[in-house]
């Protein structure tokens, strides 16, 4: 069990609304090993973006245990917390949250510059290299403005694996983008899940797309109701094929 | 984190929206420029009084008479008399503080040089009188002892009455022109002084033993006026009590009994019209600096709106791993460089200000290094204070919220 990325035991996540306590995630326990493909599902209000958030080091659980590549981090300050999601974490937002009027190269930059150890010339390296990965380097001087949904969504993943984070939180990721561009970005992680091994939770309420990955966790009232792999993980890249086929009767 | 990363980060947000860049930067400008250009023509007013008034000679002590008599009818002081050669000689043989001591009397008329005329004031003093006065000889010897003891003819000329009297300016020493029906030689040509600072025509004179005044055109043994000199500058201020000693012990005045003289020091009038720079200096750095205060309230009210502007990008900032503190200092930076760039351009339209001022105006005007570290230090200050809270405010919001906000 030396490759375990997350461990979470019995998470609890209240919100207090007045009188009533919100039980957003309610005695939540599981694992992700390293290279895993993990999708959360669930329908709207289950606990998805909270628990994501938890994993992401973007908020801390109200009770339970959460351990991230081998560090608890549950009693871990806001410094700590932003330290731990520069170095060891990767997001991509529904709403890509790139700079506006900053090329795709120094969009992918930005997490980099947050962290002093690395200089000026190994941060373009990595960048560009990042770029590359998500087959854009031919845009690494265009605006956001000036790229496609399906683009501007490929420079965010080029952002979220510049830093090699041990792990990539998605958050309904393809939720803005029509099924053929959602198809290209899900293979675009399937490849970074096979070819480099990285380790990525995606969260999305469409099995269509749950069906690329190779587990899913399904939420209800902040509780896992099933947990299990999937027996048909589909093959994007195939499935972009065949939309080609059958496109051209 | 790295400071020049943050600096990048920062420089790169503002070239992201320079036009809000520039408009917050505007009141910065304004009220840099303003301090400049302000202070420049305070400062070049002062100094160009202080120049002048030292012009005057800068260690001259005048002695005036006044009436002491306190009740009754004040008399004029130009029909006071106390001032005699007896004091003079008293100052002369006891004052340690006084380089020379001259006397004065003056008296006004037409000088006439065959056709032409010109009315001037004829002014009767001791030779020390030019040194006292700093005043050279542009051609011509002065007068001596021997010119004194005689109540000589001869004159000293103002260039001002040699330019009315001799206009083609041809051998005008030895020439002899007319004062009350009394011929004067002129064995000397005053060099050019200028007005002074309350505009009189320093040029328009015309010096001559005071025995010749005495003598020949006021028959008086009162003096109008006596110069001194002191040994310096500052050694004005022992100079003038030395000498109200001398006086009232000339003058065999009691105890208690008030000067019927008035000891009057050049420093003192630096001194006086110096203050009424300062003054005016002062006023104009005040309105200046309300200026760019209200050009720190703008970089304020700017930053606060841009934070709010920017939730979403402060949210993926830290979703990536800025910490608060980069944040705050993200935007710190921020309001300092727009208030520092902000300054540099003020400073030069202040120059450019000052420098039309000068031209147009003809004012004189003096930018002066400290006004310049001045604005510098105040922006500096600036867009740390009115960046501060906004930046605060930034560093404070909830990755999570700020990531939610539209
Ligand atoms: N900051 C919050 N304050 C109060 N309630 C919250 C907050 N965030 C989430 N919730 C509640 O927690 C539950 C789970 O929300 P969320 O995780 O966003 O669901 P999902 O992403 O699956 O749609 C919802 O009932 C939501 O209203
Ligand atoms: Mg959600």
């Amino acid at each position: 069990m030396a490759n375990v990325i997350v461990d979470i035991k019995n998470l609890m996540r209240l919100f207090k609304m007045g009188e009533e306590t919100i039980h957003a995630l309610d005695g939540v326990s599981f694992s992700i090993n390293q290279s895993e493909f993990l999708t959360i599902m669930g329908s709207s209000g289950s606990g998805k973006t909270t628990l994501l958030n938890i994993m992401g080091c973007l908020d801390r659980p109200t009770s339970g245990r959460y351990i991230l590549d081998g560090t608890d981090i549950s009693s871990f300050s806001k410094t700590e917390l932003a330290r731990f999601r520069n170095k060891k974490l990767g997001f991509v937002f529904q709403t890509y949250n790139l700079l506006a009027r900053t090329s795709a190269l120094e969009n992918v930059e930005l997490p980099l510059l947050y962290n002093p150890a690395i200089s000026s010339k190994k941060r373009k390296e990595l960048a560009s290299e990042a770029l590359d990965a998500v087959k854009l380097s031919d845009r690494m001087y265009h605006f956001p403005n000036q790229l496609s949904g399906g683009q501007q969504q490929r420079v965010a993943i080029a952002r979220a694996i510049v830093n090699d984070p041990v792990m990539i939180l998605a958050d309904e990721a393809t939720g803005n983008l029509d099924s053929k561009t959602s198809y290209e970005i899900m293979a675009l992680f399937q490849e970074l899940n096979e070819t480099k091994g990285k380790t990525i939770a995606f969260v999305t309420h469409e099995v269509d797309i749950a069906s690329f990955s190779k587990r899913t966790i399904q939420l209800r009232d902040g509780k896992i109701i099933k947990d299990e792999p999937n027996k048909n993980v589909r093959n994007a890249r195939e499935v972009l094929q065949n939309m080609k086929v059958t496109a051209v009767p | 984190m790295n400071l020049l990363n943050l600096l990048r980060i920062s420089w790169k947000a503002i070239s992201r929206n320079k036009l809000r860049a520039s408009l917050t930067m505007l009141g910065i400008i304004i009220g840099v420029a303003a301090v400049i250009a302000m202070v420049a023509i305070g400062q070049g007013s002062k100094q160009s009084i202080q120049s002048q008034i030292a012009a005057m000679g800068s260690n001259m002590i005048v002695i005036r008479p006044v009436s002491n008599v306190t009740g009754g009818a004040r008399l004029d002081n130009t029909t006071v008399q106390t001032l005699t050669e007896a004091d003079v000689n008293a100052l002369r043989k006891k004052a340690q503080y006084i380089t020379a001591v001259s006397p004065s009397v003056s008296a006004r008329g037409q000088v006439i040089n065959g056709p032409y005329n010109w009315t001037t004031t004829v002014q009767g003093i001791s030779p020390e009188y030019l040194s006292i006065r700093g005043w050279s000889l542009q051609d011509g010897v002065p007068f001596n002892e021997q010119n004194m003891k005689a109540g000589a003819k001869v004159c000293l000329a103002g260039q001002t009455v040699i330019q009315n009297l001799f206009p083609d300016r041809e051998n005008v020493i030895g020439k002899s022109i007319r004062f009350k029906h009394i011929p004067f030689k002129i064995i000397g040509i005053l060099s050019k002084k200028g007005e002074n600072t309350f505009g009189q025509d320093q040029d328009d004179i015309i010096l001559t033993p005071i025995t010749t005044v005495q003598k020949r055109i006021l028959p008086t043994i009162y003096y109008q006026l006596i110069f001194a000199s002191a040994i310096s500058e500052n050694a004005t201020a022992q100079a003038m009590s030395e000498i109200e000693k001398i006086m009232r012990a000339s003058h065999r005045l009691q105890p208690g009994i008030d000067d019927d003289f008035s000891i009057r020091s050049q420093a003192e009038l630096i001194n006086a019209f110096s203050s009424t720079g300062r003054i005016l200096t002062i006023l104009l750095a005040v309105i200046a600096g309300i200026s760019l205060v209200v050009g720190g309230i703008g970089i304020m009210n700017i930053m606060y709106v841009s934070v709010t502007e920017r939730t979403k990008e402060i949210g993926l900032r830290m979703s990536i791993g800025a910490r608060g503190t980069d944040i705050l200092l993200q935007f710190l930076i921020e309001a300092i460089l727009i208030s520092i760039s902000g300054g540099i351009i003020g400073v030069g339209l202040g120059f450019l200000i000052t420098k039309l001022v000068g031209v147009f105006l003809h004012w004189p005007t003096l930018v002066t290094q400290s006004s310049v570290i001045l604005s510098f230090l105040v922006c500096f200050l600036t867009g740390v204070f009115f960046g501060y809270y906004p930046a605060l405010k930034a560093s404070r919001l909830d990755p999570i919220d700020a990531l939610r906000y539209e």
